[in-house]
């Protein structure tokens, strides 16, 4: 916070401010900032939040320069959570990349996999040979996923407005989402459980009967969020009217997912472009409309439409667990040796996925079997050369999978096109103008996940 | 998609005896060529990139299969008229901006425009303004770093999608690496501004006329662009019990 331009170590040499005070975030002795501040005699204060704050959702930094506690304009700064994860997939195999892709979005890791998985899937030309099991389990596992975040976004932008029971009641229905994604994929999470060609094993023979009592769980417990907060008046106040965005800014600013929908527009790509075969599931877009009584492009409207959104997501979690009791036994890999994994995984009770079988294949029974394990596994499989983009409904909005190959057993690119980093773009349009106070509301109701948003 | 083999037609020379003569010589595969990766030689646009051996450039080499080479086939441009929309898309932006394209590629059902840097503004505003074109989103903004594309080492790609006509197209566009200098599309799409900028920190490609091109994700002083093919990824040899595995990029891997 000092406002001499000689002491910012990353300004241009030789730079001199253009017009009036130039104020900087770099911090300094408190003495002087407070001689400064006498000097200059206006109430302009330049706050550094975060990257450490707990209600900036992780590693998020925000340059506010307020004129008492209204906001004049603020900057986001990102990048504190960048682990160069694309750059480490082009030195890992096709199928390794599943592994850290998952580890980006952290708070809706299943998304990450299903855009990577079908944009490799694209490449090598096999979206049509996906068993249709994989199909419904990448569907159930989506569906639960994006309850899972959707809670998360409505628990911790609750408590940031000190709600806190709506915290401790999301993360208890959450909870209970990954015990069953335990129970499935062996992890809480970074799963790496999507791969490409379909899932990396089938539900466990509990499976079903844990998924009915989740199902009967939700339903239980979901209506008391609406019966908490919809009502409100605190939380209607706190929330009503702040951090407006509408349908015109949103179109500028790439915004897609729940804040997109709560301006009015039906937008969800599991309509629009459909994929894993979105379009035989009866679901419908929740979207803000003129006659539900309150004010749409807000935080507010964004709440509701991800309230909203968890009963749609339910509803279509009911029908996959109708087919997946239908299609027991059916694969869920793709039938092509050279692409599917051929361990035959299945989680065990010490959440390994080594199948005793095969390993007792390959080790004494077949030196073929063992060949091929070992090529699959170490040099992995070639991915025709070319370039694929997926974009997928994710929580948050559209994320897209960009993936170009050389022809390799590693990608040559891989990019993910995460719907929180193209967000934050909207802190500013959405505080400046309004309240400190108010900053923490509407970048809870952006819901950026910083893992996502820096990778 | 000429270009791509075609699924289930014979290898050349396949269903004839030995005693047959080879009709076409030069499609046959050559010397050290590996039979089962030799493609059907259709039409070649541009002749297939190839690679020699196993493994990774520097790497030891005992196992004899040094010697493999494999043909690289990318897709190239595609035979008109497109199927279905993408026609339409193509014909209008050539009606309203003359032939604006180096490359126009179908491929897995995605469209690619490739135009030259000069044009991408003009490009790009048609498709954003016209009734007929409407791409109001411009999701994503990726760099590309092919390094053996001479004069065209780093790509700028862009995401288009339309809500009015439910469609998506790629434009591509190129820069060499001595003047890595691209104009910027913030002012037709304000989205593009933090993709810009991640393309101008991880690949060092100049967006042109945008408001602030910062670093965003590295450090303000950081040297280099991470995610170009020329930097290393980094990474220690780790010791454990005698034996040394060196960093992931110094791996011997399989290409």
């Amino acid at each position: 916070m000092s406002t001499a331009a000689s002491t910012d170590y990353y300004a241009a040499p030789g730079e001199e401010p253009t017009t009036g005070t130039v104020y900087t975030s770099q911090g300094g002795d408190w003495a002087e900032i407070a001689q400064e501040q006498a000097e200059r005699g206006d109430e302009t204060l330049v706050i550094n939040m975060g990257p450490q704050h707990p209600s900036t959702h992780g590693v998020l930094r925000l340059i506010l320069e307020c004129d008492g506690e209204t906001v004049l304009s603020v900057r986001p700064g990102i990048g504190f959570l960048h682990t160069g994860i694309e750059k480490n997939m082009e030195y890992r195999t096709w199928a390794q990349g599943s592994t850290f892709v998952t580890r980006m979005d952290y708070v809706a890791p299943l998304f990450n996999e299903a855009a990577y998985c079908l944009a490799v899937e694209r490449l090598l030309g096999i979206e049509d040979k996906i068993p249709q099991r994989a199909n419904e389990i990448r569907v159930l596992m989506m569906e639960l996923n994006r309850i899972a975040s959707h809670l998360v976004a409505v628990g911790t932008g609750g408590m940031e407005i000190g709600a806190l029971t709506v915290m401790t009641i999301g993360f208890r229905e959450r909870e209970m989402i990954l015990d069953f994604f335990e129970a499935v994929t062996g992890l809480r999470m970074n799963h790496a459980y999507i791969r490409p060609g379909g899932v990396a094993n089938d539900l466990p023979e509990s499976g079903l009967a844990q998924l009915r009592d989740l199902i009967k769980w939700l339903e239980d417990h979901l209506p008391e969020y609406a019966l908490f907060c919809n009502e409100n008046p605190i939380f209607q106040g706190r929330m009503m009217g702040v951090g407006h965005q509408d349908l015109t800014a949103c179109m500028a600013l790439g915004v897609t997912g729940p804040m997109l929908r709560a301006t009015g527009l039906p937008a969800d790509l599991r309509k629009a472009q459909p994929y894993c075969g979105y379009e035989t599931y009866d679901f419908e877009v929740c979207a803000w409309r003129p006659e539900d009584g309150w004010a749409g492009a807000d935080a507010y409207a964004r709440f509701r439409v991800r309230l909203d959104e968890m009963w749609q997501s339910l509803k279509i979690v009911r029908q996959c667990a109708e087919r997946l009791e239908q299609s027991v036994g059916m694969p869920v890999m793709v039938d092509d040796l050279k692409i599917g994994s051929p361990a035959d995984l299945a989680v065990g009770p010490d959440g390994q996925g080594n199948s005793n079988e095969h390993i007792r294949h390959i080790m004494g029974e077949s030196m073929e079997a063992l060949i091929h394990h070992f090529k699959l596994v170490t040099e992995g499989f070639r991915v025709p050369a070319g370039q694929a983009y997926v974009p997928i409904e994710s929580p948050k909005g559209e994320l897209g999978c960009h993936v170009v190959s050389d022809g390799g057993t590693r990608p040559h690119r891989a990019h993910m096109r995460d719907p929180g980093f193209n967000h934050l773009q909207s802190v500013p349009i959405q505080c400046e103008g309004g309240m400190i106070s108010d900053v923490v509301v509407a970048v809870g109701s952006i819901d950026p996940v910083m893992g996502g948003v820096d990778r | 998609m000429s270009g791509q083999p075609t699924p289930g037609a014979n290898l050349p020379g396949e269903e004839k005896t030995v005693d047959e003569p080879v009709a076409d010589n030069g499609s046959a595969p050559g010397a050290g060529l590996e039979r089962e990766d030799a493609q059907p030689s259709e039409q070649p646009v541009v002749a297939p990139a190839t690679r020699r051996g196993m493994w990774s450039d520097g790497s030891p080499d005992t196992s004899g299969y040094g010697e493999i080479v494999r043909e690289v086939w990318r897709p190239t441009a595609s035979p008109r008229p497109l199927p279905g929309d993408h026609e339409r898309v193509v014909a209008r932006l050539e009606e309203l901006e003359g032939d604006p394209f180096t490359l126009v590629v179908f491929d897995r059902g995605e469209l690619t425009v490739h135009v030259r840097r000069e044009r991408l503004l003009a490009v790009l505003e048609h498709l954003r303004n016209d009734a007929a074109l409407r791409y109001e989103l411009c999701a994503s903004v990726s760099g590309v770093h092919y390094p053996n594309d001479a004069g065209a080492e780093l790509h700028s790609v862009y995401h288009l999608g339309s809500w009015t006509h439910n469609r998506r197209l790629r434009v591509e566009t190129t820069c060499p690496d001595a003047d890595p200098h691209v104009p910027s599309v913030c002012s037709l799409y304000p989205a593009a501004d933090w993709h810009e900028r991640e393309a101008w920190d991880m690949f060092g490609i100049v967006y042109d006329g945008h408001p602030s091109l910062t670093r965003i994700l590295m450090p303000d002083d950081w040297v280099g662009h991470p995610q170009r093919k020329d930097y290393p990824l980094g990474g220690i040899p780790v010791e454990y019990k005698g034996a040394v595995v060196p960093p992931p990029d110094q791996r011997r891997t399989y290409r």
